[in-house]
């Protein structure tokens, strides 16, 4: 058909009405957060600390120079405001539940520090899959971690040790090339 | 002998690049690119060896040149200076890296002879030449990432072509041009701030080509060894020794090199790099010992 044809059925489109509810009409449900933790609800998984990713430090040397679990989440929170602001990566985490977000790395970094909290959260294979990550973008978060790390004056060695732990996660946080 | 046009070649080396760059507006769909450029982690692209390659400043490591991401274009250009007791080394080069997979270099030596040229009755101030071409493949493996036990592996070859036959000849080397292929291993072991390196070098140089390339009287190829271990103090500091092995294909009693050194990452494109290094015996002048001084631009 050419596209001169197709102006007058254009123009006899009726638009639709103002009250259609669009999500109901395709069986969208709407996600609602819990009025508690303030989180959206997620499909089940089984939860243990393996999900971390790796074992905890041994000790309680790095969970007193990261501050404990106040300056953890400190570090934390800083970390993800610098990640959802930096232009290199704030897209990956549009959409995704920051409230969430914040507790289980509170947790997963609380406990590979050893200082005293279970993680609850999924493991980095399922949490990241389809997020398309690459190397660079591994790399943006690591010096954002850095940056947050340094503001609270954990010692570089230290920002190391735990840095340890986390680079051989790359394996399931970076899926594209 | 005359310096290469360099300035042409950075030129044109740039346009590459910002093409590349140009390039990049084609993903749609969400994430969209990351920067490609300045995407690695800071001194992760190494700073450039005597020979024009990614490494220390003597060793050639299995790091890539360049800043550049897993998918473009980089570039890294040094100037080198080490003053010595009778001698003053310089050198400049530049070279690509291509989606932190391979790296191109290309690097130019000079090696002042001053008041020994006279002595040895070449000249005062009689200068050695040399051109280096070389490329570099990572095979496999993550310098930062990755199995903490898995280095970043890479396979290297360098071609060099010392501008000075009629020298080379008569210090009783059998060629003024030479292929030297390196094997690399290197890791950030996060856990202990500590970069290591480890490379096996097959070379018939004579002080790395600046004398040649084997021996009138039967000097080939032989294994070598050139390693690093450096301590990173923050993002921006790392120090740290390195070792090369030299073969002594001439019987001038050629040495091995040593230096120690301390590299800071000034901003993300400038690292500058002051070591003290020990060349030895060097045409059977003993005990040279003296500053290494080198500028790099990284982008
Ligand atoms: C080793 C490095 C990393 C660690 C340890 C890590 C850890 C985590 C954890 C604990 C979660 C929450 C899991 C859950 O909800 O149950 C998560 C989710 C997420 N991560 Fe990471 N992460 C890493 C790297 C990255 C990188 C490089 C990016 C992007 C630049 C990223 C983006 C995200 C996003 C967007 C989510 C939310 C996913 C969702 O809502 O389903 N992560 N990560």
């Amino acid at each position: 058909m050419s596209l001169t044809a197709l102006i007058p059925l254009l123009l006899v489109q009726q638009a639709p009405a103002k009250t259609v509810d669009w999500d109901a009409e395709f069986g969208v449900e709407e996600e609602v957060r819990d009025p508690v933790t303030g989180e959206l609800p997620v499909d089940p998984y089984d939860q243990s600390n393996t999900n971390a990713g790796a074992e905890p430090i041994s000790g309680d040397r790095m969970a007193e120079q990261f501050g404990g679990q106040e300056g953890i989440r400190i570090i934390v929170n800083r970390m993800v405001d610098l990640s959802i602001e930096d232009p290199r990566i704030a897209a990956i985490f549009e959409g995704h539940d920051h409230v969430r977000l914040r507790r289980t790395l509170f947790e997963q970094f609380c406990y590979l520090l050893a200082a005293g909290c279970d993680y609850t959260g999924r493991d980095m294979e399922s949490s990241h899959a389809g997020l398309g990550i690459r190397k660079p973008d591994m790399n943006a978060l690591v010096e954002n971690l850095q940056r947050a790390m340094r503001e609270r004056g954990v010692p570089f060695g230290a920002q190391n040790r735990f840095l340890a732990k986390l680079a051989p996660m790359s394996r399931s946080v970076v899926t594209r090339k | 002998m005359k310096a290469p046009p360099l300035t042409a070649l950075l030129a044109s080396l740039t346009a590459i690049a910002s093409s590349q760059a140009a390039a990049q507006g084609d993903e749609t769909a969400a994430p969209p690119p990351p920067a490609e450029y300045n995407a690695k982690l800071l001194l992760t692209n190494g700073i450039s060896a005597v020979d024009g390659a990614s490494g220390g400043g003597i060793a050639n490591w299995a790091t890539i040149a360049g800043r550049q991401s897993d998918r473009g274009f980089g570039l890294q250009a040094h100037a080198t200076f080490i003053a010595l007791p009778d001698f003053a080394y310089q050198s400049q080069g530049v070279a690509i890296g291509i989606a932190d997979r391979m790296e191109l270099s290309y690097a130019r030596q000079n090696f002042d002879t001053l008041d020994v040229g006279a002595a040895l009755g070449i000249g005062q101030g009689y200068t050695l030449n040399q051109d280096v071409y070389g490329a570099k493949l990572r095979l496999a493996g993550d310098l930062v990432y990755g199995a903490p036990h898995m280095p970043q592996i890479a396979v290297g070859v360098q071609h060099k072509r010392n501008l000075d036959g009629a020298i080379t000849a008569a210090v009783g080397a059998a060629h003024d041009t030479g292929t030297d292929f390196t094997f690399s291993a290197t890791k950030l072991v996060l856990s202990r701030s500590l970069l290591l390196d480890a490379t096996m070098r097959l070379t018939k140089a004579n002080q790395n080509g600046l004398l040649g390339f084997g021996s009138v009287a039967g000097g080939g190829y032989s294994l070598q060894f050139e390693g690093a271990a450096a301590y990173q103090f923050s993002r921006r500091l790392v120090t740290g020794v390195e070792f090369r092995s030299k073969p002594d294909n001439l019987g001038l009693g050629e040495d091995d090199w040593f230096d120690l050194f301390a590299a800071y990452a000034v901003t993300r494109n400038l690292t500058l790099t002051a070591a003290y290094a020990d060349l030895g015996s060097i045409a059977t002048f003993e005990d040279q010992r003296g500053a290494f001084l080198q500028a790099q631009v990284a982008f």
